[in-house]
């Protein structure tokens, strides 16, 4: 792909920013296309967390949905009735205004609550990887694997384990209702107005790809791509390996716990059976799709799966089995969809749809054609090119 | 100068102390639950035929965790790669052998050599058709991989697993679904010391003994076990000795997946309920077994298959059926962690 010029790039990203900004304006504000618009950008920060540690750090983390679980249940711990007995039935409150003032339980402001959801699961993802630092390749993935599966199970069965006076989950029953959005200087949000979290949603998205890019090029970037491309050898030149690790873990699960704790708040429920393995590998065939460790590939990945998911499937394609004699329902197969996707792009297209130009290169397209493209403003390439 | 930068030496007990765990820490944690289940038996019941009867159940449950694990180990130790998929494979093959009894007019009145010889027709039925799913989805997915970067196959591995589910979806439904019971899998065949055998158990027992045998003995002395070993070494020596390699893995994968469809036969007479997710839980419950046992081992893989058989079962009796699968995977992590080479496996590359 020929790589466009500087003025040309930020016009581009200013535009694609402005329309993504504006987009709410033209559509109805209660609507089916916002609300998936919201989730798709929800799904966009996860999927820019897993490619932290997928496609940066060359981990392959199969249970990410454990960070999209202690992201949520952070939410409903702290916004929600679900400790309807603390402080004596009173409830304890903590910057929030609205109706959620008045309920008993914990009730914290939601940016506080992003915080508190962001230190809960970088430790966890600290704590998730610091098993895998001596494994390496598929090892890691299904020990990443496990750990998902034990945080969905403790999700389901936690309200078998109780202490200081409440249960740990509510369950396959979920902890619902949880708080709305409570922004300073703003009204709270309301299920009826959908364009105030697509705002939210959008601000985390900027966020998050301007800490990605910062990432990406920083020290430490440079040295979770020197590790996916050889560890030994990066080890060797000085890149420390655990804490190098340890932090794309963190990291990448702190982005899991932002979207989760939004996604608690904007589903308006905490669910158990949310926390499955099938969303681990929704939110890597995003990543899959976009290219491993492409940036853009990813935010484009993943917007194009969640509307496939939420869009595609249940609404437009869903009675195409029926009209052509099958008797089921499109959206049963979701997953084998995803699947087929999977296998499909990693053997037709490995790098992505829009490929990472570093991973481009070892999949085969060859230096010679990055030579011939000219890239001047990268000495990395210029180096390798004999 | 150069004695500060090395580590400190430990002093000798602690150093003791350490070679003990790494070489027995395993087995002792192994060991805990049956113990402590045994001591809570001896106290409130006074004998130990409640345990004796989760070890047995154990053994044969076991038993098919261990011809999944089997697979497992195979295509591991030629490939080195995680065969996802594989876990479905047995799903598979748990349904076709549920069709075919009906196809081929099995009831549960069929009696005698009717059924031993109806049995033996759905097990190679089984064995076949999970075989050829399993050597197709190695052509179709993992050979134009086979130089790609490691992650590339285990994504289509996990994007296979995940076609098959729904496969499976489609071709029996969402909810698990109950099968005729041919072979009255919960009546007791003869009762030793207050540990009742039932018929389930036999029959796990007696496919699975036969079959171990022979796949060991297959890969000792026949000359394509023969050609599978040296692949596994090293696939560049063996291509240069003039060994087909790619028909040395398409084999491997044809063995794995048959021994997985015999273990689906197993499973569906033996619980007689089978359902479109029993593959995936069965597939990480067999992996953990392949790397208990030391993956590419296949002792290992039957070792590890059984000894997981118990902790599940005692899991499932004393626990609660609900938590298995976390204890279960609990279990994996602290393999990995404390000891990756598995019991009676070397250090491998992946691990070391």
């Amino acid at each position: 792909m020929p790589e466009l010029p500087r003025n040309v790039r930020i016009a581009l990203t200013v535009a694609v920013i402005a329309f993504g900004a504006l987009l709410p304006l033209f559509v109805e504000g209660g609507g089916g296309f916002i609300d998936d618009a919201t989730l798709a950008l929800a799904y966009v920060v996860m999927a820019l967390g897993l490619n932290i540690i997928v496609g940066f750090a060359g981990l392959l983390d199969l249970g990410y949905v454990a960070f999209f679980a202690i992201g949520a249940y952070t939410m409903g711990y702290f916004g929600s009735l679900f400790h309807i007995n603390v402080n004596g039935g009173e409830g304890l409150h903590v910057l929030v205004a609205g109706p959620a003032a008045e309920l008993p339980g914990i009730h914290a402001n939601f940016l506080i609550i992003v915080v508190l959801a962001i230190v809960a699961t970088t430790v966890a993802g600290m704590l998730i990887g610091l098993p895998t630092l001596r494994l390496r390749g598929d090892y890691i993935a299904i020990v990443t694997l496990a750990f998902g599966e034990i945080v969905g199970r403790i999700a389901i069965n936690g309200d078998e384990i109780a202490g200081f006076g409440t249960k740990l989950t509510n369950g396959r029953q979920g902890i619902t209702p949880v708080d709305k959005i409570d922004l300073p200087f703003s009204e709270p949000f309301t299920a009826l107005n959908l364009r105030p979290w697509y705002w939210v949603a959008f601000t985390m998205v900027l966020i998050v790809l301007f800490v990605n890019f910062r990432l990406r090029d920083s020290r430490l970037g440079r040295a979770w791509i020197a590790l996916r491309e050889d560890e030994v050898a990066a080890v060797s030149m000085g890149v420390p390996l655990v804490k190098t690790k340890l932090l794309a873990y963190g990291t990448g699960a702190a982005f899991g716990g932002v979207s989760g704790a939004f996604l608690g708040s904007y589903l308006n429920t905490v669910n158990a059976d949310q926390f499955q393995f099938a969303f681990s590998i929704f939110i890597l065939a995003m990543v899959i799709l976009g290219g491993l460790g492409s940036i853009w590939g990813v935010v484009v990945g993943a917007i194009a799966l969640s509307f496939i998911n939420n869009r595609l499937i249940p609404d437009v394609l869903n009675d195409v089995p029926e009209r052509i004699g099958l008797d089921f329902d499109l959206t049963e197969l979701s997953f084998g969809i995803f699947g087929f996707l999977l296998v499909i792009m990693m053997i037709l297209r490995p790098e992505g749809l829009i490929p990472e130009r570093r991973r481009q290169l070892e999949l085969g397209e060859g230096i010679e054609d990055l030579a011939k493209t000219g890239d001047d403003d990268d000495p990395v390439y210029q180096a390798r090119v004999p | 100068m150069a004695a500060a930068s090395l580590p400190a030496a430990q002093p000798a007990p602690l150093r003791a102390v350490r070679r003990f765990l790494s070489s027995y820490g395993l087995i002792l944690v192994l060991l805990a639950m049956p113990v402590a289940f045994g001591i809570q038996d001896l106290r409130t019941e006074g004998d130990l035929s409640r345990l004796a009867n989760n070890l047995l159940d154990g053994l044969s449950n076991g038993s098919v965790w261990a011809l999944v694990a089997i697979g497992y180990t195979l295509v591991y130790g030629i490939v080195e790669l995680i065969n996802f998929a594989h876990g479905e494979v047995f799903m598979i093959g748990s349904f076709v052998a549920a069709g075919f009894f009906g196809t081929i007019g099995l009831t549960a009145a069929t009696g005698g050599a009717g059924l031993v010889l109806g049995l033996l027709l759905t097990l190679v039925l089984a064995m076949l058709a999970s075989g050829v799913l399993n050597t197709m989805i190695e052509r179709v997915a993992y050979r134009p991989l086979r130089n790609a970067p490691k992650l590339a196959p285990l994504i289509t591995a996990v994007g296979f697993s995940f076609i098959l589910q729904n496969v499976g979806l489609l071709w029996r439904g969402g909810s698990q679904q109950s099968i005729i019971d041919l072979v009255k899998s919960q009546k007791e065949l003869f009762n030793v010391f207050g540990v009742s055998v039932t018929n389930g158990d036999a029959l796990a027992v007696c496919v699975t003994i036969p079959l171990v045998l022979l796949m060991t003995a297959f890969i000792a002395k026949s000359r394509l076990g023969k050609a599978m070993r040296a692949t596994a070494q090293d696939p560049d020596a063996a291509r240069l000795m003039g060994i087909n390699v790619d028909t040395t893995i398409s084999a491997t994968f044809m063995i794995g997946g048959m021994l997985a469809g015999a273990a689906g036969l197993i499973y569906a007479l033996y619980q007689t309920t089978v359902w479109y997710f029993q593959g995936f839980t069965a597939g990480l419950i067999a992996f953990t077994a392949a790397v208990m046992g030391g993956i590419g081992n296949i002792r290992g893989a039957v070792l590890g298959g059984l000894i997981i058989g118990f902790i599940q079962q005692l899991s499932d009796n004393r626990i609660g059926t609900q938590w298995t699968p976390a204890i279960v995977f609990a279990y994996l992590v602290m393999i990995m962690v404390f000891k990756p080479s598995g019991l009676l496996g070397e250090e491998t590359r992946e691990a070391g």
